[in-house]
Formats: structure tokens, C-alpha cells, sequence
């Protein structure tokens, strides 16, 4: 019987299924097709109009409608496909009686500008419009149903409810790490012995008008409008910005004790994490770096492991110039000559940046580039930046041998969070 | 069968309170026992809503660039995280606020009223062009009114202005949250996943729109303040405005640098029932109530309590059971701070065991009762508005 402890004495946690949902495609299978053949889902914004905007496309979910359209509505469902997928993956539990907890990494929920609309339509075009006014028309029973919408904790309290996941349900952000973290907080439930399994799900559906133009604002986004499949440009030189996206991914974890007594199929291993804060800036990280370097060496202990044991980075690599820079100086001050050779490619050239998605959108494609022993290229890499000597797996999937691969993600509010997958455990 | 560790003890060694009444443990203790109540009931008539005592920023946000970044959520969350960490003994300590883990129950969003209505009246007017939204939107919104409303940011700015960096976690989903935020920050330290952690929350209730998501289900008390088991005629909640944060830490590291504890924070349970039938609430807090460890007989509760129904009424039932514990409602005395009511609760619960009493009743029905006995135990009780229960066990050392 293999031992199912880590070096450390704490219960190995495995994969069971995944799901994912990308402006790819939908399921594991045609993603893993378009992103190793190096395809685009970004395209011109079709949902609402673009007029006005600086920028004008992104990774949108379109296949999956929605109607009427909210983000937070496209997320429930995104939310609840991938899990979807992940359970039947895994074949844990019952439908509808899933034996652990949800943590839910989800956008933060608002009210959206249609039912503000309406609301303002409600008032009359006779008296001028105000938030007392909207709050005059916003009682009395006619708009319950956007209560229950536009709760923060709405969404994860609709899949607990769909997967009948155990206990109170976590929603959380941690911005574009949100992914990451969501897998931690399931990661460290199961090694807690809290749980036997977790239910992780990362989700966002934020292209909305506003959405888009606050990162515009923040001048944060790609605004090579004309050829939308090329804008999403990770560590090339002329990169100039990230483009947002929708997606969505699911994880199933357990313990490999529970795992193997069951006799579940094991996909992976989540061998460690790491998180590390930045106190530097809202937006910007610490210009040494350190807070990456840390969560990096963070992650590394966590699993056990030396730097010199990962053989393939996914990253975070957004195509932002100051991301990307960054993410060179920590992944290099950790990894020293080896950064030049070790292959770290971003699936956000292809799929855009899933914001709340992405950590568990890219631990997807991590364990299933463990599964398949080949590595998603870095797409759009035309103009390589010399500041950034990374082997990006240029443009063409390549296959090789990888046995540990790290994942990072980064987001606003100085976050940062990192994870260590393995086909077998260590 | 999965082993477990053996629990590590966990203080609570700093508490920051910044709300309606006032901030610091010293105005807390004298309002709750005065039975001061601030409440306004025409600044957004006919909501009432407990106002933000005024606080004078500088004092725990030095720099006025900061203060500009934030929103009033987030300034008054980034202050009594201020507070919580003086009062801790780690204020400035740079080695043990690099490995604080931080986790922060937040709500967020608080929008530009004058653009969002400015938009409104234009397409009122017939401005309904495609583009036009996208127009006024990049034209009027503050480039970085982001990132006061993103709700990971109030712990982006407790990074920045208090230098908490060990880790960052912000939940959300309303009173869950804070409960969550407890729990969970609880699990790690006893579990020797974690040595201190900050946790907390913070809200303004003086918001117009965020009273606006209320009023679609109508829960927003009107007109005229009464306390909360007074509501029964008149469900509903008058949301409160104020910060609340707590320093909690191992036994061992709280001793091996001389901190002194207010309370041991024993237990945090959480569920969620589904309310789909009468009794349901009820019966999950028993259940929770069973959970919580060993209660005595000097206890008492810290509630929560909303008075929207019908979880309210539901919770009245559940205490009915309970008559030997003397309780008093947060909401009461503070309003109904949302994801900040249940940290509300741990903290003055760990403030009325290091005080040795339990501040006095403010109820006109009776429900509420005098203990004139210190309380060895206090059980804070959280049940949301519309979702998720949680409770916690804080007890005197």
C-alpha cells in the first residue's frame, strides 16, 4: 500500500476530476485540442456595443447563452458546468449530494447597469432620476428576485444547492489569484482532516461594459482592436496589455487515502501552495520583487521540493508589460540560469485572462499537460522582449517530459498565490 | 480513519472596534453600558441606518494619498485594523506582521451616486444611442474608483497602510463571510497551519445604493428605530456602519512575546440550511449549538440577530430553548453590519470577558435579561439575513 502522507505527515491531495470552460470551448477534451493547437477565442465583443470603447474585444463565452444577460448570471452557469464536469469526472458521491465543501472563487457580485436601467425606466421619464428615487421604486416586492441575484454569496449558494456540497459554502476573492486560492482553501481543508474531499470552482463572466472599461481606465488592457486573436501578447515585446475573458474552471479534491479506498482514478497531485502579500501598491508590485520570490519559495516548501525538481512554469502571464516583467525578475531570482531553459508558457495568449477563473482554469490545463506530456504554447510570440529570456514554447505546443509543474497568479491588491501539480505523488 | 492533531489553544490578543459608537474598547464599553444608541432615521429616509461615529483618519492612515484611494468601507476597515493591531502589541512589528495571515469578510462596491444618476437621467431624456453607456462611463468614472469598490482591496489596503502581508484572503457572501473569516482563520492556527491571523470586516451603512439591494427584499427598517426583538410587527434591519477586527494567535507565540489575552476563542462552527421549511433555522443552530464544546452555566450569547424574518423568529426559538443564557443583540446597539456583525460579535463578547461583565440589556420586551454574574463563556450566534448560520464559542481566561 503506498503511503499516503507527505514528507511532511499530512494527507496527499489528489485530483479527481476537473472541468473547465473557456471562450475556447467548453469541457476538457476540445480545450485541451484548440490550446495545443494554438487557436485564439479572443474575439470582437458582439454582446453589447462597443462604441466608445477603447477596447473592443475579449474572451467571451457566447456558446453558453444567457438571457437575460447578467455577469453574475453567466457565472452561476459557467460555475455549474465545469463543476458539472468535474463530478461526473471524479464519480464522487450522488448527484446532488456531493461529500464535501465548496470553495468558490467568484467575482465580486453588484448590481448591473440592465436592472439599474430599469430601475431608473421605473422612475419615469417626468421626475428626475436619483438614488432616492431608486430606492423609492426598488421596494414593495416588484424586484425580490434581484436580492436573491445580486447577493455576494448568491452564486456559490446556488451550486451548494445544485451539487449539494456539505456545510457553509466559501466565496472568496483574491482577485486574479482567486482561482489559486480557492484550490488552498480546499488543499488545506483536506489536510486538516476537516474533509475527505472539496469541491474548488473558479468562475467569472465579467465582460460587461463596465466591467471592461474600468480595467480601460486603469489602463490595464490590450487595446489591439483590429486583430483581436493576436492581442494577447505574453512576454513578447510589443505586448500591450491583457484582454479579459470568461471562464471558468472546477477542481475535485481528496485525499489520497479516500481517493485509492475508493478506487478513484487519480489525475493529479496538488503537492503545494504558496501565497505571499504585497504592500507595495493596488496595482503594481514591489519593483525587487520580493512578494513574487516569496510566494514562489512559498509554494517550493510548501511542496517540499527545490526549484531545480519543476520542470515546466504555466504563467501567469498576462501580456500586461509590468506582469510580465515581473514575473521574469521573481521566477529568475528563484530559479537563476535555469529560467532560461525551463519552459514557462501562458494559456492567456489563447484564452484570454479568466480573472477569477484563472488559477483554476490554468491548474486544469497544468494537470492535464501532466496528463499528456505535452506543453501549450505561448501564441502571438512574434517580437520576443530581450528583458525576458524565457523559453515561452513559442507559438507551437511541444511535448516533453513534465512530472511538476507551477502554476502562478497574481492579481490587484497585491496578491499573489502559487501551485505545485505532479502526475504522481512525491 | 484520519488522525488528528492535537487543538493548539487560540487567543484572541487584539480587538479594534470603529463604529457607530464610537472607537476603541474604552467608548465601546462605556456606550454599551450607558445603552447609547446612534441611529439616524432621516438622512436616508425612510431607511434607518446607524451612522459612522466620526473618526479622524490620519491617526491610523497616515498618508492622505491613501486615504484618497479608498472608499468609506474601506477606510474605515483599513482604521480598525489599525486598531486591532495596536491594541494586539504588533503595530509596526515588521517580523510578525510579514507572516500575519489576514483574512477579511468584505462586501464592496460602493459606486459614484452622482454618475450613475447623471447616466440615468440622460437616458431618460432619450440619450439611447448604442456606445452611449460605454461613452459616459470611460468619460465620468474615476479611474480608480475600482479599486475602492473591489472587495479584495480592503485587505489590499491594510497591506499597504499596515503592512500585513503573511497572506491575503477576502470572503464574501454577507454574515457567512464573517463567520467564515473566524472559522477558518481558527482551523488554520489550531491545526499549526498558521501562528497569528488577522480577521475582520467592515461596512458603511450610510449607502444609498447598497440600501437599494435591500429594498428589493425588503428588509430595510423604516422610519423609526426600534430595537430588535421589537421588530416582529415590522421586520427588518437598519444597517450599521463600523469596523471590526481582532488579532488572534496561538497560545504559544501569543506567550513567547508577553501578549495578554482578552478571551480564548474556543470554537467556530458554520452551516448552511437550506430554509426551504419552517424550523429549519432552528434546528441548525441546535446543531451548531451541539458542536460547540462544553457550555456551563455561566454563559451567555452575543447574537447577531437581524431582525428580518423569518430568521429572526426562528432564532427566538432556538434562545427559548436556551433560557439560561442571558443575550444581547449587536444589532440592537449597532445596526446590522452585514459581514462585519459576527467579528462585531467575537469582539464584544472578548471585551465583556476581559471586562468581567456582560454589558446591560437594551430590550423592551423582556427578551433580554440582567446577568449580574461574570460570564465564564460567551456564545456568539450569527444567522444571515437570507442565508448561512455560524456560532462561535469565546471563553474568559
Amino acid at each position: 500500500m503506498p503511503a499516503t502522507r507527505d514528507k511532511f505527515g499530512r494527507p496527499i491531495v489528489v485530483v479527481t476530476g476537473m472541468g473547465v470552460v473557456t471562450s475556447l470551448a467548453s469541457g476538457k477534451a476540445d480545450n485541451w485540442k484548440r490550446l495545443t493547437a494554438g487557436e485564439s477565442g479572443i474575439r470582437t465583443i458582439t454582446r453589447f456595443p462597443i462604441e466608445g470603447l477603447k477596447t473592443t474585444m475579449a474572451g467571451t463565452v457566447d456558446f453558453i447563452p444567457i438571457e437575460p444577460f447578467s455577469s453574475t448570471d453567466l457565472s452561476e452557469r459557467l460555475g455549474e458546468v465545469v463543476a458539472e464536469e468535474a463530478i461526473a469526472q471524479a464519480g464522487i458521491g450522488s448527484k446532488g449530494d456531493f461529500p464535501g465543501p465548496l470553495f468558490l472563487a467568484v467575482a465580486p457580485v453588484e448590481l448591473e447597469w440592465p436592472q439599474r436601467q430599469e430601475l431608473g425606466r421605473a422612475i419615469g421619464p417626468e421626475t428626475e432620476v436619483n438614488y432616492d428615487g431608486l430606492l423609492r421604486v426598488s421596494g414593495g416586492g416588484r424586484y425580490t428576485q434581484y436580492h436573491r441575484r445580486f447577493l455576494f454569496g448568491s452564486v456559490a449558494d446556488h451550486l451548494a444547492e445544485v451539487f449539494g456540497t456539505k456545510g457553509s459554502p466559501i466565496s472568496l476573492s483574491t482577485a486574479c489569484a482567486s482561482g489559486a486560492s480557492a484550490i488552498q482553501l480546499g488543499v488545506e481543508a483536506i489536510r486538516r482532516g476537516e474533509a475527505d474531499a472539496t469541491l474548488c470552482v473558479a468562475t467569472d463572466g465579467s465582460v460587461n461594459p463596465e466591467a471592461l472599461v474600468r480595467f480601460s481606465l486603469l489602463s490595464a488592457l490590450s487595446t489591439q482592436n483590429d486583430q483581436p486573436q493576436a492581442a494577447a501578447r505574453p512576454f513578447s515585446k510589443n505586448r500591450d496589455g491583457f484582454v479579459m475573458a470568461e471562464g471558468a474552471g472546477a477542481l475535485v479534491l481528496e485525499s489520497l487515502e479516500a481517493a485509492t479506498a475508493r478506487g478513484a482514478t487519480i489525475l493529479g497531485v496538488v503537492a503545494g501552495c504558496g501565497e505571499l502579500a504585497d504592500s507595495f501598491h493596488r496595482t503594481r508590485s514591489s519593483p525587487d520583487g520580493k512578494p513574487i520570490i516569496g510566494c514562489v519559495r512559498n509554494a517550493l516548501s510548501d511542496a517540499g521540493l527545490e526549484s531545480g525538481q519543476i520542470d515546466y512554469i504555466n504563467a501567469h502571464g498576462t501580456g500586461t508589460p509590468e506582469n510580465d516583467k515581473m514575473e521574469y525578475l521573481g521566477i529568475s531570482s528563484v530559479f537563476g540560469e535555469r529560467a532560461r531553459q525551463i519552459p514557462v508558457s501562458s494559456n492567456k495568449s489563447m484564452v484570454g485572462h479568466t480573472l477569477s477563473a484563472a488559477g483554476a482554469v490554468e491548474a486544469v490545463f497544468s494537470l492535464l499537460t501532466l496528463e499528456h506530456q505535452r506543453i501549450p504554447p505561448t501564441i502571438n510570440y512574434d517580437i520576443p522582449d530581450p528583458a525576458i529570456p524565457f523559453d515561452v514554447v513559442p507559438n507551437k505546443a511541444r511535448d516533453a517530459r513534465v512530472t511538476t509543474v507551477m502554476s502562478n497568479s497574481f492579481g490587484f491588491g497585491g496578491q499573489n498565490a502559487a501551485l505545485i501539480l505532479t502526475r504522481e505523488p512525491a | 480513519m484520519t488522525e488528528t492533531k492535537p487543538s493548539t489553544e487560540v487567543w484572541i490578543t487584539g480587538i479594534g472596534l470603529a463604529t457607530s459608537l464610537g472607537e476603541g474598547l474604552d467608548a465601546h464599553w462605556d456606550a454599551l453600558n450607558q445603552r447609547r444608541i446612534n441611529v439616524d432615521e432621516k438622512g436616508f429616509a425612510p431607511c434607518v441606518v446607524h451612522p459612522q461615529a466620526p473618526l479622524n483618519f490620519d491617526a491610523q492612515i497616515p498618508k492622505k494619498g491613501d486615504q484618497r484611494q479608498m472608499e468609506a468601507w474601506q477606510r474605515i476597515g483599513t482604521y480598525a485594523a489599525g486598531l486591532a493591531l495596536e491594541s494586539a502589541g504588533v503595530k509596526g512589528n515588521q517580523e510578525i506582521l510579514a507572516r500575519m495571515d489576514m483574512i477579511v469578510a468584505a462586501g464592496g462596491g460602493e459606486r459614484d451616486l452622482a454618475v450613475d444618476s447623471n447616466i440615468l437621467n440622460l437616458e431618460a431624456k432619450g440619450n439611447s444611442a448604442p456606445g452611449f453607456l460605454n461613452e459616459r462611463l470611460m468619460n465620468d468614472l474615476r479611474p480608480t474608483l475600482f479599486l475602492a469598490q473591489l472587495s479584495n482591496l480592503l485587505a489590499g489596503n491594510i497591506a499597504i497602510v499596515h503592512g500585513v502581508t503573511g497572506s491575503s484572503r477576502t470572503f464574501m457572501g454577507e454574515e457567512a463571510a464573517g463567520v467564515d473569516a473566524a472559522r477558518i482563520a481558527l482551523a488554520r492556527i489550531a491545526a499549526g497551519q498558521s501562528d497569528i491571523a488577522l480577521i475582520g470586516g467592515s461596512q458603511n451603512g450610510e449607502r444609498k445604493d447598497i440600501l437599494v439591494l435591500y429594498e428589493f427584499g425588503g428588509f430595510n427598517l423604516k422610519d423609526r428605530f426600534v430595537p430588535v426583538w421589537a421588530r416582529r410587527d415590522k421586520p427588518g434591519f437598519a444597517l450599521g456602519s463600523g469596523g471590526a477586527f481582532l488579532v488572534i494567535e496561538s497560545r504559544a507565540h501569543a506567550e513567547a512575546r508577553g501578549a495578554k489575552p482578552f478571551a480564548r476563542l474556543t470554537n467556530v462552527v458554520a452551516d448552511m440550511a437550506r430554509r426551504e421549511h419552517p424550523g429549519e433555522i432552528t434546528s441548525t443552530l441546535e446543531t451548531l449549538w451541539s458542536k460547540l464544546g462544553k457550555l456551563a452555566d455561566k454563559g451567555a450569547i452575543i447574537t447577531g440577530a437581524t431582525g428580518a424574518e423569518p430568521v429572526t423568529s426562528e432564532e427566538r426559538a432556538f434562545l427559548a430553548a436556551h433560557p439560561s443564557f442571558p443575550v444581547r443583540a449587536s444589532g440592537t446597539m449597532f445596526g446590522h453590519t452585514m459581514e462585519t456583525q459576527f467579528p462585531l460579535g467575537l469582539a464584544l463578547a472578548a471585551l465583556s470577558l476581559s471586562r468581567g461583565a456582560l454589558f446591560p440589556a437594551n430590550d423592551p420586551t423582556g427578551l433580554e435579561v440582567e446577568m449580574s454574574s461574570p460570564p465564564s463563556q460567551i456564545v456568539v450566534i450569527g444567522a444571515g439575513h437570507w442565508r448561512g448560520e455560524g456560532m462561535a464559542l469565546v471563553e474568559a481566561i
